[in-house]
């Protein structure tokens, strides 16, 4: 069932980000920084490169290993890739036809190529994405926001967001399984049965928030949200920004793959 | 509808972050002294309710597939405009930190498409000015399916655009408008019959709280679509124009650097930084930064936006891949090793 997969993965990932590693530990003002100009230098390569974008998979793979996150909890979300990314590249096959090159005597279209490097940025950017959050706790990810200027009122909104969007989920799996016990196949599942389990959800979301505003009322809230600062950029962070913003300029600027290439040709060859 | 980091070019992923962001101050600034204290803990648990109703599966009627809500235009219509746009917001965050729905560059571009039109076209301009302060049957889902309808025909029209304007999609205009408008004009139906439907239902069940939501729902009076939208048309045009030269100069500038360190003879004369600054500037009034456009002269994009065509060098890029890929691999490993040491010995 997908409701239950999604729900696990949410959960998961929420764990995984409150494991003591190195990476775990630097300020995410860095790591949201550094991933956010990841995926800059990533999306600024051309549309029929391919051979540069390769190299960057370094910073992805540091991600993962430094943060001993597990490899699938990246895998499944590149393997499932997006309907409307394949919707849209898969015309450009169609609509590019003029050959670039002959591979074993297969032509090559310059629409695959194409096709092929919207795949492999759809690779890189999701699963730097994904390693950001499993390496930085949302809070974290909230205390940055918050220290680089953004709005108090969407961090706030964000974090209540968060707290209170497992509670919700719960409440609707709840729903979704009374439903499911109670409807064979399609039936029970109809626009108007939904309306209106979707309507009782919604009166719940209302009280449930009447209610959270008179808790905070009762422990004092007076209209000011006081949020927790744990990190501080310290040299560890500067090293981790410092030698990655380099590497991404070197892959940017020097073909690394061809220049490997070239010298393996020259030794076998 | 959600874009995708991969289907955008740097300029326009940054040209709607810029406009979101803006978008974004100014709903937090017109909040920050109306705001209901209630208003918090509400709009955060509506981003929640939002995120849990869309796991909730309906079938569609006539296909038999199954779809879920978007929430947009509920949330303008529950929350008033500002909260509801930063509720979106925060949910389109989620989605792309968590499930990797859009990405990070995508994201200005996704809460504009997602948020901005039902909550500052589609609420304001169509649904209240329908149902001026009535809520009969009829005129709540007449309002609701219209206001949607054309939150989304917007909405697709912008996904359209960005993808065109990237240059990453070889799809015509044409053909690409004709797969996106007519799913979405269906898709807005629906939506629109759920929310006019939950919105009515809702009000049926418990009044009280619909009157209550009505009371702090913050909308300050006569307040200016006109302002907003000519301003973010500012700011589309300045992020822009800066953001495409840079992006149209700076990649010419790195290849060129990249043939001088190859050392390849067939550099044309050296180009002096003005002359070559002034035909970027030329290319660019033009809109399109040059390697988006699928090249109206043929030779020109075959040297220009890939420059190593020649059937040696797939070999060799080939091998270097491999070469690379074995790399990162290996490099991955001895971290991992060394992550493992490093704890067995703090055990």
């Amino acid at each position: 069932m997908r409701f239950d997969s999604e729900y696990f993965n949410l959960g998961y990932l929420d764990t995984l980000s409150y494991k003591d590693t190195f990476i775990h530990r630097l300020d995410p003002r860095t790591k949201l920084l550094v991933t956010l100009i990841f995926i800059i230098f990533v999306v600024s390569n051309s549309k029929y490169e391919i051979t540069k974008l390769i190299p960057f998979l370094i910073y992805p793979v540091f991600l993962l290993t430094s943060g001993n996150i597990p490899l699938r909890a990246v895998l499944k979300k590149i393997l499932i890739i997006s309907p409307f990314l394949i919707f849209i590249g898969i015309f450009n096959p169609i609509f590019d036809k003029r050959t670039i090159y002959m591979i074993i005597g297969i032509p090559i279209s310059q629409g695959w190529i194409s096709l092929f490097s919207i795949i492999l940025k759809f690779i890189l950017t999701v699963s730097s994405a994904i390693l950001l959050i499993a390496v930085t706790s949302f809070p974290g990810i909230c205390e940055a926001l918050e220290k680089m200027k953004v709005p108090k009122i969407l961090v706030i909104q964000l974090l209540f967001l968060y707290r209170y969007l497992f509670v919700l989920l719960e409440e609707s799996l709840k729903i979704v399984r009374a439903r499911e016990a109670r409807s064979f196949g399609k039936r029970g599942k109809d626009i108007k049965t939904f309306t209106k389990i979707l309507s009782v959800l919604l009166i719940r979301s209302l009280e449930r928030a009447e209610r959270i505003y008179q808790a905070m009322l009762s422990r004092g809230f007076k209209g000011e949200i006081h949020l927790l600062r744990k990190h501080s950029i310290g040299f560890n962070d500067i090293v981790f920004a410092a030698s990655f913003l380099t590497i991404f300029y070197i892959l940017k600027v020097y073909n690394i793959v061809n220049i490997f290439g070239e010298e393996l040709k020259s030794i076998f060859f | 509808m959600h874009m995708a980091d991969a289907l955008l070019s740097p300029a326009v992923g940054g040209t709607m972050w810029a406009l979101t962001a803006g978008t974004i101050l100014y709903s937090a600034r017109k909040l920050k002294d109306k705001i209901d204290d209630k208003m918090i803990p509400l709009m955060g648990v509506l981003g929640a309710f939002i995120f849990a109703g869309q796991m909730i599966n309906f079938t569609i009627p006539g296909t038999g597939s199954s779809g879920h809500i978007g929430g947009g235009m509920l949330l303008a219509i529950l929350l008033g405009p500002y909260p509801a746009f930063l509720v979106i917001s925060s949910v389109l965050i989620i989605q792309a930190l968590f499930f990797a729905d859009g990405g990070l560059l995508a994201l200005g571009a996704n809460i504009w498409n997602l948020g901005f039109y039902p909550c500052f076209i589609g609420y304001p301009l169509i649904f209240k000015k329908i149902i001026k302060g009535r809520f009969t049957n009829k005129g709540v889902m007449y309002a609701s399916i219209l206001s949607v309808v054309i939150s989304l025909q917007l909405g697709a029209l912008s996904v359209v655009f960005e993808t065109k304007l990237s240059g990453i999609t070889e799809l015509p205009l044409s053909t690409f408008l004709l797969l996106m408008q007519p799913i979405h004009l269906a898709i807005g139906i629906i939506e629109g019959f759920i929310t006019g439907a939950i919105v009515l239902y809702v009000r049926k069940l418990r009044p009280d709280l619909v009157e209550n939501l009505e009371g702090i729902k913050t909308l300050p009076s006569g307040v200016s679509i006109k302002n907003v939208l000519i301003s973010m048309a500012i700011i589309a045009l300045i992020t822009g124009g800066i953001l495409s030269w840079f992006a149209s100069t700076h990649p010419d500038g790195l290849e060129w650097s990249i043939e001088k360190i190859y050392g390849k003879p067939e550099v044309p004369e050296h180009p002096s930084p003005i002359t070559e600054g002034l035909k970027t500037l030329q290319e660019k009034t033009a809109i399109l930064p040059d390697y988006s456009i699928p090249s109206t002269s043929k030779e020109e994009s075959e040297t220009s936006s890939w420059p190593q065509v020649k059937p040696d060098t797939s070999l060799s890029g080939f091998l270097g891949s491999i070469m690379v890929l074995l790399l990162i691999f290996l490099f991955g490993f001895c971290i991992k090793i060394i992550r493992k040491s490093k704890t067995k010995h703090e055990i």
